[in-house]
């Protein structure tokens, strides 16, 4: 199997190297001055003034973002399943988000619909009559950053859930109209037991992608406000250079994600079972 | 009557429908609007959005300043390439695994057993590090304690039973690439690890760093984990008994392959493909930190639009709109085969 | 398969990216107005010079100086010819990492504040395509309006009360524009100047950071109070770009920020604010010090770059007095690069430009070797000429910025500041 030769390489190379490098001092602007540096760099990446706050984002980012996009992927998927005019467009319209660049959608996100002086929202509030409309990625940069990724995930979910509702059996959903049972029982009783599986595929699916968001933070520069871990390391590297460090937090980033993972596969592994 | 009230929840459920379909929607349409204004129409939109002229000539100044044609090129070869080479490697191995699962792991060793292994070729690596001052001055010993590193590791996962194999891809996408950067960065390098000069052969002319083919390269590892996994998945629903009749009637393994398997598989084939497509497309970490021109993709395009001088909104979206469009496009298309992808194969 | 002809077009194109007939320049640059400039007026050079191809990277500052300082210190080679700034320059210089320019175009003739920032050892190591300084831009309309009169060297109470005056929120008008934005290049270059006519200092002779003292929490508190009361909504995430947008369509009354702005206010096609705008210096607090930085961007060739003669002719074409005179003739004197010749400003034709002469005066007002009024141990007016400074301007900006959008306290972020520093010098080997 060259495949797993291929991919062993590519995982295990990099973490050995980044294992050397995290006891390495090693400044990129400085690189004749390298030694062993013991644990320093895990100490002062501990101290560094945004770790806690950079981990309990990454985690508030992950969870808010699921149950967002879940609850959310529900309801879509529900009202996408009835018959209306135009159904077919419609699901154009709410699947496009997930096709966008996160760079992208950054980028338009901040300046043309959050902008505290020329956006959209901006603009709607002076409408209102409020002279100072609302800073989003000054006073909530983290509801901001979160709104933008559920944004793009949305779709994902909806879509997903979307199509396991479609194989609920039509007799099933008969017999049940016929039993009398009222939306909310049938919802509770049928269609959610049916959904538990997509459900825990998009759980899995969007921990991954979410634990390294990147460009949604980088672009819209709210490193320093509402950071994760992912972008504390690369802040590291490339504004401090210091490669020793940026390993450091890349172990501890490796080590958090092998956490999750593991708690993940042991809630949700079952319902994955082929 | 039942009809008048289903005809009244058809309505609603239209209103509803559209509402949150344009609003999802629209920050897309905003978008384009503002690449079809003047840059100072652009910053006064929201009032004045069908009032003010439109006009074309962002997309003219966009393709001016940053040769728009280029970046897709490049993408568009790095997008086909990577997915044909990750088709390539993924197919076999998930093949493998789905037709021949490995119940248990092949190896006698325990769990702690390898863990002793692997804790002592770290170790020695270690000690051999620290004693030299944590410095690689010689190549070849630096690689030699790699490999030590990376060799049992490797017979560790070789060994593991299916399931095993298939969660331990999965995790390698947990990575964080920020950890990984300078390694490959480093890898990638002309005058790095790899790329340097073995005093046998130079290998400088063939560096990674901003080449199309490093690009190729590293999108096929990245997404090879969620390939092989989804392929897995699609296999394991083929009955193994239509490959052992086929076997039966003398079968070569080639046709078993492509004749009975492929054409079974296809409709999952084409989702992953479809799925990596996506995910290539977008991709902007490693564009951005490892290309600069040559192999410079669309993520890279735009990010030269994130922070210009002064008014430049009517220009980013113009840029936005460029980046976006062919991807959407693909996207809408195909969106029935690619539903099966998004779920990676495990909604059935 | 119909793949086929695809991998064979991807061969062709691949080759054809590695094969160059000529020599072959690749220059890493910034996306700022007049570098953007450069790269339109780059026929004359190669009219002259036919074998030289000129292979343009255009990136963003920061992920210009991300690139380039990881390129450079890997030795990748993937540049011939780099923009850098003055921060970069002596650190690099001294490390042997850049080879020495000569055959510059009248080497004596560039601002000695601006060659001293670009040497290491006595010798030159960048040519400098602009320099600036930092002044102050202001709506004379408005100033007007206000009852006040602008004098030519204010004094930052002046500058306080006329941001309040000016303001007038519900016509969109904010007293004053600042950089927020985080970042040692963006929200730091402002409030570290700030902090020098403070009387501030990043630290002591014994590198001990002084984000403890009485005179940086008065710079940050004064910010942060003039911001809130005065500045616009989302200042957080304002750097130069989004300022000077802000300016341009009417939305500042003042903005203090580099002067190299000055060819965009005035111009009448970008700015709606064209005909009001005034210049006048930076502001000071009566200790000797005014709150302007020094910074030029500059041109330089990696040691080990197989292309140096090729190299060298460009940056002196790009640098000469010629090029000057190429970008008057065809775009106006307004828009030539300014702040790096003598000449430019003895010529009576571009002392007519109205941010000359104030360019000038700001650019001679700040001393690199004397950046405030107590001695420090470093070079440099707004960032501190070491390795590790790059790393802890940002932090301080980030934690900075973070207060100004009201996420933390001024206190909690000096205390932080001041712990994050320390962290790094001691990490560093600078505080034994």
């Amino acid at each position: 199997m060259p495949s797993v030769l291929v991919l062993s390489g590519w995982a295990f190379i990099p973490l050995a190297l980044t294992f050397y490098f995290a006891f390495l001092s090693y400044n990129l602007q400085d690189p004749e001055n390298t030694g062993w540096a013991g644990l320093s760099n895990f100490y002062y990446f501990f101290k560094d003034p945004f770790f806690v706050k950079d981990l309990i984002n990454t985690i508030v980012l992950v969870v808010g973002v699921i149950v967002t996009t879940v609850v959310g992927g529900v309801f879509l998927a529900l009202l996408l399943d009835q018959k209306f005019w135009g159904r077919g467009i419609v699901r154009l319209l709410v699947i496009a988000p997930f096709f966008i660049m996160p760079t992208v959608s950054s980028l338009v996100w901040k300046n043309l619909i959050m902008h505290p002086v020329f956006g959209l929202t901006a603009e709607i509030q002076r409408f209102f009559g409020e002279h100072q409309p609302f800073d989003w990625f000054g006073r909530a940069p983290l509801f901001s950053v979160g709104l933008i990724v559920a944004w793009q995930w949305l779709p994902y979910a909806a879509l997903i859930l979307l199509t396991a509702l479609q194989s609920l059996d039509e007799e099933q959903k008969d017999a049940a109209q016929m039993d009398g049972a009222n939306a909310v029982n049938y919802f509770w009783h049928i269609v959610l037991p049916h959904l538990a599986r997509p459900i825990t595929v998009v759980i899995l699916i969007e921990t991954i992608f979410i634990l390294n968001v990147f460009a949604e933070i980088k672009v819209t520069s709210v490193g320093g406000f509402a950071g994760n871990l992912t972008y504390l390391v690369f802040s590291q590297l490339n504004d401090a250079n210091d490669v020793g460090m940026a390993a450091a937090g890349g172990l501890v980033a490796v080590v958090l994600a092998n956490i999750v993972s593991a708690l993940l596969v042991r809630f949700v592994g079952k319902n994955l079972e082929a | 009557m039942a009809r008048a009230q289903s005809n009244r929840r058809i309505a609603v459920m239209t209103i509803i429908g559209w509402t949150i379909g344009i609003l999802m929607f629209f920050p897309i349409f905003w978008t384009a609007v503002a690449a079809f204004k003047t840059e100072s129409d652009a910053y006064t939109l929201p009032q004045n959005f069908l009032t003010t002229p439109w006009t074309l000539e962002n997309f003219a100044i966009v393709q001016e300043r940053s040769d728009y044609v280029r970046y897709v090129v490049n993408t568009t070869l790095i997008v086909v390439l990577s997915t044909a080479l990750a088709l390539a490697l993924a197919v076999p191995a998930a093949w493998s695994l789905a037709f021949t699962p490995v119940e248990k792991p092949t190896s006698r060793l325990s769990g702690r057993a390898w863990l002793a292994i692997m804790l002592g070729a770290s170790g020695a690596c270690f000690i051999v590090l620290y004693v030299n001052g944590w410095k690689v001055s010689n190549f070849f010993v630096g690689f030699g304690l790699l490999m030590l590193v990376v060799i049992p590791a490797t017979i560790w996962v070789w060994t593991r039973n299916t399931p095993g194999t298939l969660l331990w891809m999965l995790s390698t996408k947990m990575m964080p690439p920020a950890g990984a950067l300078i390694p490959i960065y480093l890898i990638f390098n002309r005058n790095g690890l790899v790329f340097a000069d073995w005093g046998i052969v130079d290998l400088r002319e063939f560096n990674l760093m901003d080449s199309l083919w490093g690009m190729v390269l590293l999108m096929t590892l990245l997404n090879l984990p969620i390939f092989i996994w989804m392929l897995f998945s699609y296999f394991k629903e083929i009955p193994v008994a239509i490959l052992e009749a086929a076997r039966m009637d003398g079968a070569s393994l080639w046709n078993e392959l492509f004749r009975v398997l492929m054409p079974m598989a296809l409709p999952g084939i084409v989702s992953t493909c479809l799925l990596n497509i996506i995910l290539t497309w977008n991709e902007a970490f490693w564009s951005l930190n490892l290309t600069n021109k040559n192999a410079a993709p669309l993520s890279f395009f735009i990010s030269e639009y994130s922070s210009p001088e002064g008014q430049f909104w009517a220009k980013l979206s113009a840029a936005s709109i460029m980046a976006i469009t062919p991807i959407l496009v693909i996207g809408w298309f195909s969106q029935r085969q690619l539903v099966r992808g998004l779920t990676f194969g495990a909604v059935k | 398969m119909k793949l086929a002809p695809l991998f064979l077009g991807a061969f062709a194109a691949m080759l054809a990216s590695s094969v160059y007939a000529e020599t072959t320049l690749t220059i890493a640059t910034v996306n700022n107005g007049d570098m953007i400039r450069m790269q339109k007026l780059t026929d004359d050079f190669t009219a002259s010079n036919p074998d030289i191809k000129l292979d343009w990277v255009t990136l963003e500052e920061n992920d210009l100086r991300q690139k380039v300082t990881k390129d450079i210190s890997t030795k990748g080679g993937q540049y011939d010819v780099l923009t850098i700034g003055m921060y970069e320059t002596p650190i690099w210089g001294a490390k042997g990492w850049l080879v020495e320019l000569t055959g510059l175009d009248d080497p004596a003739d560039i601002l000695p504040a601006v060659s001293g920032g670009l040497s290491a050892n006595g010798k030159l190591y960048a040519a400098p395509f602009y320099g600036e300084s930092s002044f102050v831009m202001y709506r004379k309309d408005l100033m007007a309006k206000a009852g006040l009169e602008m004098p030519d060297a204010p004094t930052w109470d002046f500058i306080l009360d006329a941001a309040k005056k000016m303001t007038d929120r519900p016509n969109g008008v904010n007293g004053i524009c600042l950089r927020g934005k985080a970042g040692w290049g963006e929200n730091m270059a402002f409030i570290g100047s700030m902090a020098n006519s403070f009387g501030a200092r990043w630290f002591d002779e014994n590198w001990k950071p002084q984000f403890d003292t009485a005179e940086w929490k008065d710079t940050l508190t004064t910010y942060l109070s003039i911001m809130k009361d005065a500045g616009p909504e989302g200042a957080s995430g304002n750097g130069f770009s989004e300022n000077l947008a802000l300016f341009q369509s009417g939305k500042c009354g003042m903005w203090a920020d580099a002067t190299a702005a000055g060819s965009f206010v005035i111009d009448p096609k970008a700015s709606q604010v064209a005909e009001h705008v005034g210049f006048t210096l930076a502001p000071d607090k009566g200790l000797g010090k005014r709150a302007n930085w020094l910074w030029a961007w500059a041109l330089a060739i990696p040691a080990g770059s197989q292309k140096v003669d090729a190299a060298q002719k460009f940056i002196s074409w790009a640098t000469s007095k010629h090029y000057a005179d190429l970008v008057a003739s065809k775009e106006g004197w307004a828009n030539v690069p300014p702040g790096t010749r003598t000449s430019l400003y003895n010529n009576p034709e571009y002392l007519k430009v109205p941010f000359a002469k104030m360019t000038l005066e700001s650019m001679n007002a700040a001393d690199p070797t004397k950046p405030t009024v107590q001695p420090v141990p470093y070079t440099g007016v707004q960032f501190v000429a070491i390795p590790e400074f790059q790393g802890i301007g940002t932090k301080v900006g980030e934690l900075f910025s973070a207060a100004l959008a009201g996420q933390m306290s001024a206190d909690d972020a000096l205390a932080q500041a001041q712990q994050y520093t320390t962290d790094v010098m001691t990490k560093a080997g600078y505080i034994k």
